[in-house]
C-alpha cells in the first residue's frame, strides 16, 4: 500500500510541477506581449473568483468537459486511442435538438428521450471505429479521427435541411421546448442539473471500471494487450465496449450541454470538447475518479483567460498555448523518470527488508 | 449521373484534383517517413498550420515568397524537431504529444495572428505574397495532358518529383534503409551499433519539410491567405492515406490522388444542388471505408494481437 502511495505522490508532484511550469510561460509571454501585464495575470488568475456569475461559468464548463473528460477516460483505459468525443459530443447535441424540436412527447419524458437519444448516437458513432478495429483491425485513432468530420457534416446537413428555424437570423434549429430543457437552478449562473448527471456517471463509471469484469478486462488490456489476450480476455469485445461506452458518455453530453445551456443548436463547426477530453483525460491519468478536479482546473484557466482576453490586450488564444505546453510536459514521464525508477526499487529493497 | 461524368472527365477538373491533392500529397509524404522510421505522426496537421501561417508571415514582411516559403519549411523543421524532442529525448507517448502539440500550433497560429494584425481569423491585413504557376515549356503544348499538367503551382512540381525521390531514397540510399530498418527491426538498429532515435529524429525532420511545404502551399497557392484552422484535416487524412498505401510511396502517393480526387468531386458537385455538407462527407468516409479494407498493417500486429 505504502509503495502505491508514494508512486500517488510521485505523480501529483509531477502533475504539478508541469502546471507551475506551464504557468510561468504564460507569465512570460504575457509580459512580452502585453501593455498592462499585472492586470492580465491578476484577471487570468482570479478573474474567475470575481463575482458569482463568473465563477458559475467555470462550474458550467466544468459540467461540459467532465462529459468529455470521461469519455476519452474509459476509451484510453482500454489502450484505445478512439478521438471520436468529439464528434459524438456534435452528434449527440444535433440529436437531442432533432428529438426535443421535432417530437411530441410529455415534458419530462422528452428531456428523457433526447439525452439517451444523444448517448446512442454518440455510442453509434464511436461503434463504427471499435468494430473496424475489432474485426479488420483498422486504426481506430485514424477512423475516429475521419468520423470527426463525417459527424460534423452530417450534422449540419441535419440542421440545414430539417431542423432549421426559417424564421430565425442565423443558421440555428428551431427553439427547444423549455419544458425539455434542464432546470438551471442556481440564480445569476447558468448552473444546470446536468451537474447531477454528471456526478452519477462519475459514480457509475468508476463502478464499471474498477468493480466489474468487463472493466477488468479494459483496464487488462490498456495495460498489456498481450497479457489480455494469452490470460483469455475477450479482447474483441473490451475493444468495443470501451469505445461504445466512452461514446455513448460524450454524445450524453453534447445532450446535456445543449438542453442544459442553449435556446437553439446553433453550432457550425466541432466545439473542440472532445479534445478538451484528452486534456482532462491526461491530467486526471485516465482514472474518473480525478475527472471533475481535471476539469474544474482546465475550466476554471479557461475563463480566468477568456476574462483576461476582454479586461486586457493578451488574446484568449495564450490558454490553448498553454494547456498544451502542460500535457507535453506532464507526459514526459522521462523528465523525472529515473527518479521514480530508484524511488520504487528503493522502497522494493526497504519493503523486501522489512517482512 | 450523366453530367457528373462529363464533369470528371474534363482537363479542368482533373488538373483541380491535381491542386487539390497536392497539400494531401506534402502530408501523406511526411507522415510516411515518420511511419516508415515507426514514429506514428499525428501532428503533421500542425506542422502544416504553423507552416501556413509562417509562409504568410515571412513572404509577407521579406516581400518575397520565395522566403515566405523557408521560413514555412524551417517552421516545419522546428516543430517536428520539438515533437522529436519530447517523444524520443523524454519518452512522451508519441500520439498524445502529437495531440498536444496539434491544439499548440491551433491555438498559436490564431495568437500570432492576432497580435500582427488584430484579427483572428484571417491574414488579409498582411500583404503577403503567393507562390508562381510555372509553364512547363513542352509539357504545356501536349495535347490533354498539358493542360493538366502544366500550369499548376510550383510546389506541385516539387510534390511530384518528391515522390519519385522518396521512393529512390528509401529503397537505395544508406540512410533511407536505416529509416526501414529503423521501423521494421529497431533491435537490429541498435546491434548493428546506430542509434535508432537518431534516425528516427532525422525521419520526423525530413517529414517537417514536407509539412512545411504543404503549410506553404495552404497559405500561397491553394488561398492567398492564412484562415484560421485552414488545415481541417489533411494531416489526418494523410495518416490514413500513407495506411491504404502500406507505407509505399507511390501507393500511398495514389491513395492521396483519392482524397484530392473526392475533395475535387465534393467541390464540384455543389454545382448539381446536391447538398454541399453531403458531398463534403465524401473524403472522410471514404477513407473510414478504405480503411476497413486496407487494414492489417505490419505495426499493428505488435499492438493487440487477434
Amino acid at each position: 500500500m505504502r509503495k502505491l502511495s508514494k508512486v500517488w505522490w510521485f505523480n501529483i508532484a509531477t502533475t504539478a510541477l508541469a502546471i507551475t511550469i506551464s504557468l510561468l510561460i504564460a507569465f512570460m509571454i504575457i509580459f512580452m506581449v502585453s501593455d498592462q501585464p499585472l492586470d492580465a495575470v491578476n484577471s487570468l488568475l482570479f478573474g474567475p473568483l470575481s463575482s458569482l456569475r463568473n465563477f458559475g461559468t467555470v462550474i458550467e464548463t466544468m459540467i461540459t468537459i467532465s462529459f468529455t473528460g470521461m469519455a476519452v477516460c474509459v476509451m484510453f483505459q482500454g489502450g484505445q486511442f478512439n478521438l471520436g468525443a468529439e464528434g459524438a459530443f456534435f452528434i449527440g447535441a444535433i440529436t437531442a435538438s432533432a428529438i426535443t424540436t421535432k417530437l411530441s412527447l410529455h415534458p419530462g419524458m422528452l428531456m428523457f428521450v433526447a439525452i439517451v437519444g444523444g448517448g446512442l448516437a454518440g455510442m453509434l458513432l464511436c461503434y463504427i471505429p471499435a468494430i473496424l478495429r475489432a474485426k479488420f483491425n483498422a486504426d481506430e485513432m485514424v477512423s475516429s479521427l475521419m468520423l470527426n468530420y463525417v459527424a460534423l457534416y452530417l450534422g449540419l446537413y441535419l440542421l440545414n435541411t430539417f431542423l432549421r428555424d426559417p424564421n430565425f437570423g442565423m443558421l440555428a434549429s428551431y427553439k427547444i421546448p423549455p419544458d425539455a430543457k434542464l432546470t438551471q437552478f442556481i440564480p445569476k449562473t447558468r448552473i444546470h442539473t446536468g451537474v447531477f448527471i454528471v456526478a452519477i456517471l462519475i459514480f457509475l463509471i468508476y463502478i464499471f471500471i474498477y468493480r466489474t469484469r468487463t472493466g477488468y478486462s479494459i483496464r487488462v488490456l490498456g495495460n498489456n494487450p498481450n497479457f489480455a489476450h494469452y490470460s483469455g480476455i475477450k479482447v474483441g469485445s473490451a475493444i468495443v465496449i470501451s469505445q461504445v461506452v466512452g461514446g455513448a458518455i460524450a454524445g450524453i453530453g453534447g445532450s446535456v450541454e445543449l438542453l442544459g445551456m442553449y435556446e437553439r443548436f446553433q453550432w457550425t463547426s466541432l466545439p473542440g470538447y472532445g479534445w478538451d477530453g484528452v486534456i482532462i483525460a491526461i491530467l486526471a491519468r485516465n482514472k474518473p475518479q480525478y475527472v471533475p478536479i481535471a476539469a474544474l482546473f482546465l475550466s476554471y484557466l479557461r475563463i480566468g483567460s477568456s476574462i483576461m482576453a476582454r479586461l486586457t490586450d493578451v488574446p484568449y488564444e495564450l490558454i490553448i498555448v498553454i494547456q498544451s505546453i502542460m500535457i507535453v510536459l506532464i507526459t514526459a514521464s522521462a523528465l523525472l523518470g529515473r527518479l521514480r525508477h530508484k524511488m520504487v526499487v528503493k522502497e522494493a529493497i526497504a519493503h523486501g527488508q522489512s517482512i | 449521373m450523366g453530367r457528373v461524368f462529363n464533369l470528371i472527365f474534363t482537363v479542368d477538373f482533373i488538373s483541380s484534383v491535381i491542386r487539390v491533392t497536392t497539400p494531401i500529397l506534402f502530408a501523406t509524404l511526411a507522415v510516411l517517413l515518420s511511419e516508415r522510421a515507426g514514429v506514428v505522426n499525428i501532428s503533421v496537421e500542425g506542422a502544416m498550420l504553423i507552416s501556413a501561417l509562417m509562409g504568410v508571415v515571412g513572404s509577407a514582411y521579406s516581400g518575397s515568397p520565395w522566403i515566405g516559403l523557408l521560413v514555412a519549411v524551417l517552421s516545419g523543421i522546428i516543430y517536428s524537431w520539438i515533437l522529436a524532442f519530447f517523444h524520443l529525448r523524454l519518452g512522451t507517448d508519441i500520439i498524445l504529444t502529437g495531440i498536444a502539440l496539434n491544439l499548440l500550433a491551433s491555438g498559436l497560429t490564431v495568437f500570432v495572428l492576432f497580435l500582427l494584425t488584430g484579427d483572428k481569423g484571417v491574414s488579409t491585413g498582411l500583404p503577403s505574397k503567393v507562390l508562381p504557376n510555372l509553364k512547363i515549356p513542352i509539357l504545356k503544348d501536349i495535347p490533354i495532358l498539358g493542360g493538366i499538367l502544366s500550369n499548376q503551382n510550383v510546389l506541385t512540381y516539387i510534390a511530384l518529383v518528391s515522390i519519385f525521390v522518396i521512393n529512390i531514397f528509401l529503397d537505395r540510399t544508406r540512410l533511407g534503409v536505416y529509416i526501414r530498418a529503423a521501423g521494421e527491426a529497431p533491435n537490429a538498429v541498435e546491434t548493428a551499433g546506430k542509434s535508432v532515435n537518431r534516425i528516427r529524429r532525422t525521419a520526423l525532420i525530413l517529414g517537417g519539410i514536407f509539412a512545411g511545404c504543404g503549410g506553404a502551399f495552404m497559405s500561397m497557392a491553394y488561398l492567398s491567405m492564412f484562415t484560421k484552422d485552414m488545415v481541417a484535416g489533411r494531416g489526418f487524412i494523410a495518416l490514413a492515406a500513407e495506411t491504404m498505401g502500406k507505407g509505399n510511396p507511390l501507393l500511398s502517393s495514389i491513395s492521396a490522388l483519392l482524397f484530392g480526387f473526392a475533395d475535387a468531386l465534393s467541390n464540384n458537385l455543389q454545382l448539381f444542388r446536391i447538398p454541399s455538407e453531403i458531398t463534403r462527407i465524401i473524403p472522410y468516409l471514404l477513407t473510414v471505408v478504405a480503411l476497413a479494407t486496407y487494414s492489417g498493417r505490419m505495426q499493428d500486429k505488435d499492438r493487440i494481437p487477434m
